[in-house]
């Protein structure tokens, strides 16, 4: 993966930056000595590291504000930090950068039940979010399989989303305003706690903008009141097209269940041998999962069971306890342990039309026998948000770059069957060479104008998102 | 190409030919039936042309469309796949005096959304993909056909609301959804504006999916539920107990008093024909009925459950100055073109939001051309 080479005079001029840095901020906030920054050499795409110039840990928007306008004055690249869980490289350091890490903006603001809102610091993680509201029966939608970890600023970078988006949305359905400070320092308040905007909606750029149009420093949220309950029920089927036309038939039958997940048959069997959840040996399983009360749920399942059964399932699994209902859920669940007990996997993220999931599955299966490496299908079947995990092994020479050139043409299939490059995790350093694919020069550089007008100088993450050579005119680092 | 002073393209090629060619400004318009905003003079160019529905998978909730293709036509495919656009866009010819057919790119370009905002989300939440053209002629997609997607900076939410001063939109994709079986209406007689807002918040914070909560003078608090006829009921049955202590519960379940009701609401019924300006002001809902006691209104309709408020104010009132400083925004959705040149229609920003969306306006339309002033 190539990054821009480090600008000397940067590296050069790192005492006196620190200097300024630590002029700004208390004196435990900034981190430069080299065995200290090495805990921010990476992300989640933990094959890539690189220490940064240093890293700062701000408490308050003044100190975020401060921080910026230094690295600004200096001509310091910036690359912000939530709690490092981009799978994508969205928070990889350049050794020229400072890290702003913004785990230490952790406190809850405003809690508003009657308007149904929470503002929060953006360091706050997002499960901890719910965990604020949930003993008043309320929720945070969005819920990414890192929630426990990952935090709201980065949430709000990738637009993440989650195994229930599609009755909920993802977080740039449910973020109402935000606090944002610029690279030049000036600090910014985007909408609220009313919805929508009142001229253009730079809240909508904002969100999934992967950290280069500024910093949030904080998130008004909406929260939802909980439902009066959940279930889930568990279908296999002996083919991926049968499992296929069922989703589609459940959708247009007018349920709209909570979540619908997908699993192949390769994914089902290491699964099974990892946490033994009793799934059945067959091509295509899935989870449908309904809400509302008792009588709702039941209801709905009824007409989900009912077009199951017309699919000839080879197994149609009901949950009747909360036990049940768990044990449906935690093979899908433990699904990347597994795959990662047998070896290293990278995880894609396309998203395809719901529609063209037989023909990327059969395509996928052929490529896996091209490339030899072995592939198993975990998917949001509601919103066609595939999540393929490709297995390899890191001490194999030559095995990542193999699976690399894998996962791009699994991404280039999804994109030339109508879908896109990334449903969820971001583009990163991961996909950013990737994104002619999906885009031509000329819709690339629209997107290149939103970077100009929020980061003219473009040291806000500059290296990823788009391919290097695309951005070269503008990056001064 | 129509008559002079009118363009009407017939692809998104002869658009962006438009475009490029023009020598001054254009007058963006879809079927011309949101006269909102600053009066912009200059050569019309209408996207009727650019139309016709080009995908639509039932099975994925996906539809795409020429952004000149009429809402009646999306209206009626949607329908009889018994589907529909989640956001509920309003059909504002009687509101607003204009006749015309309303296009699925003109309800983009005004982010329209009605009563159901409260719970599936605004227009640009149901918006999943764009093509338009820019002010220099450039035809740029963003987006595409799928419901998840973060590839790249998301401009689909940028054009939407953006009434035409980016880009003229070319085609849009949507995410859709079901039709549901049955709704029904609770309907809390009686309560004053000072406790609308807190009978709607017990009603849209309950686990009871409430799609739509509205209130006016005549009707009180009005409540929408859909879904199976089971389940319609039980919940009718749990926020009567909810809301009793607001005032007389009613619930009407007959499918086209519903209807009609609701429709009422999404249009403002109330207010077509009547004399006098129209504002639309969105404030957190605990704020509305202060705000509204400020603005000393001749008429008022909450939607969104106290969220969204529509005033009817005698001519040439310039509102903003009656509310004071609050949190949200008040746009001038009706008046005459001298009232749209002297008071500002949509809510003026902050300084360094301002700038910021001056910079992409001047990178997307370096020429200042397309709707120039209309969002000033």
């Amino acid at each position: 993966m190539e990054m821009p080479i480090p600008n000397p005079s940067i590296l050069n001029a790192k005492a006196r930056i620190v200097e300024r840095l630590r002029a700004v901020l208390p004196e435990d906030a900034v981190i430069d000595d080299i065995a200290e920054t090495r805990a921010y050499e990476c992300d989640a795409l933990s094959a890539y590291r690189c220490p940064p110039l240093a890293a700062v840990l701000p408490r308050t928007t003044a100190e975020v504000s401060a921080v910026l306008r230094v690295c600004f004055e200096e001509g310091v690249p910036v690359v912000p930090r939530g709690s490092g869980t981009s799978l994508a490289g969205g928070a990889l350091p350049t050794a020229d950068c400072v890290i702003l890490g913004v785990s230490r903006l952790n406190e809850v603001l405003e809690t508003d039940y009657a308007n149904r809102f929470i503002r929060v610091q953006s360091g706050r993680t997002n499960l901890s979010v719910t965990g604020a509201v949930e003993a008043d029966g309320f929720f945070y939608a969005p819920d990414p399989s890192s929630q426990l970890a990952c935090a709201i600023a980065g949430n709000i970078a990738m637009n993440s989303g989650g195994a229930h988006c599609l009755k909920y949305g993802v977080t740039t359905n449910n973020l109402l305003g935000v606090v944002m400070v610029m690279m030049d320092g000036t600090v910014v308040e985007i909408g609220g706690a009313h919805l929508d905007a009142g001229g253009l909606d730079l809240l909508g750029v904002i969100c999934g903008s992967e950290g280069q149009l500024g910093v949030v420093t904080e998130a008004t949220l909406r929260i939802l009141r909980k439902p009066e309950g959940a279930r889930p029920v568990l279908m296999g089927f002996d083919s991926n097209v049968v499992a296929g036309e069922c989703v589609s038939d459940i959708i247009k039958a007018g349920v709209l269940p909570v979540a619908i997940e997908f699993m192949d048959r390769p994914c089902i069997r290491a699964t099974e041998d990892f946490a033994h959840a009793g799934y059945p040996d067959c091509e295509a399983l899935l989870i449908v999962e309904v809400e509302g009360s008792d009588a709702e749920i039941d209801e709905q399942l009824g007409v989900i069971l009912a077009i199951a059964r017309r699919h000839n399932p080879v197994e149609l699994r009901e949950s009747k306890s909360e036990e049940e209902a768990k044990k449906i859920w935690l093979g899908r669940k433990s699904a990347f342990g597994a795959m990662g007990q047998i070896n290293d996997y990278m995880c894609l993220d396309g998203t395809i039309p719901v529609s063209a999931l037989p023909l990327v599955l059969r395509r996928i299966g052929e490529m896996s026998r091209e490339f030899g490496l072995d592939v198993g299908n975990v998917f949001h079947a509601g919103d066609g948000n595939m999540h393929p995990l490709i297995l390899y092994n890191a001490n194999k020479p030559g095995d990542l770059e193999k699976c690399e050139a894998f996962g791009a043409e699994i991404l280039k299939l999804c994109v030339e069957v109508g879908g896109c490059l990334t449903g969820e995790h971001g583009v990163g350093i991961e996909k950013r060479d990737l994104m002619g694919v999906q885009f031509s020069g000329v819709d690339m550089e629209a997107q290149l104008w939103v970077k100009d007008v929020f980061d003219p100088k473009w040291l806000l993450n500059p290296a990823k998102v788009f391919p290097l050579a695309v951005t070269a005119g503008r990056r001064v680092a | 190409m129509g008559r002079a002073g009118r363009m009407r393209p017939g692809s998104e090629a002869e658009l962006a030919e438009a475009v490029r060619g023009a020598a001054g400004p254009l007058v963006v318009r879809g079927g011309g039936t949101r006269g909102v905003g600053r009066p912009v003079t200059g050569e019309v160019l209408e996207t009727s042309g650019v139309a016709g529905i080009t995908l639509y998978e039932p099975g994925a909730l996906t539809l795409v469309a020429g952004a000149g293709t009429p809402m009646a036509e999306i209206e009626a495919a949607l329908a009889a796949e018994r589907q529909r656009l989640p956001f509920e866009p309003g059909d504002m010819r009687g509101l607003l005096g204009t006749s015309g057919e309303s296009t699925i790119g003109g309800v983009v370009a005004a982010n329209a959304s009605g009563p159901r905002r409260v719970q599936a989300g605004a227009c640009r939440d149901s918006l999943i993909g764009v093509r338009f053209v820019d002010g220099a002629g450039n035809v740029v997609k963003n987006g595409g056909r799928v419901m998840k997607n973060v590839t790249g900076y998301d401009l689909v939410k940028l054009m939407a609301g953006s009434w035409g001063t980016l880009g003229v939109l070319s085609e849009v994709s949507f995410k859709v959804l079901p039709v549901p079986a049955t709704q029904a209406t609770v309907l809390v007689r009686g309560v004053a504006l000072t406790d609308a807002a807190a009978a709607m918040a017990a009603a849209v914070g309950s686990p009871f999916e409430v799609s739509g909560a509205a209130w006016s003078e005549a009707d009180g608090v009005m409540l929408r539920i859909e879904g199976f006829a089971a389940s319609v009921s039980y919940r009718a049955g749990r926020l009567r107990e909810l809301l009793r202590r607001f005032g007389e519960i009613e619930v009407e379940g007959d499918a086209e008093a519903v209807a009609a009701r609701w429709r009422a609401v999404r249009d403002v019924g109330a207010f077509a024909g009547r004399v006098g300006d129209v504002w639309r002001v969105s404030v957190k809902p605990s704020d509305a009925a202060g705000i509204v006691a400020r603005m000393g209104p001749e008429a008022v309709l909450l939607d969104w459950a106290g969220g969204l408020i529509w005033a009817l104010v005698a001519t040439g009132t310039d509102l903003r100055a009656r509310i004071g400083a609050f949190q949200g925004h008040a746009t001038l959705m009706r008046a005459a073109p001298e009232v749209r040149a002297r008071i500002a229609p949509f809510q003026p920003e902050a300084a360094a939001v301002a700038a910021l969306a001056a910079g992409l306006r001047a990178k997307f339309d370096p020429r200042g051309i397309l709707n120039p002033g209309l969002m000033d």
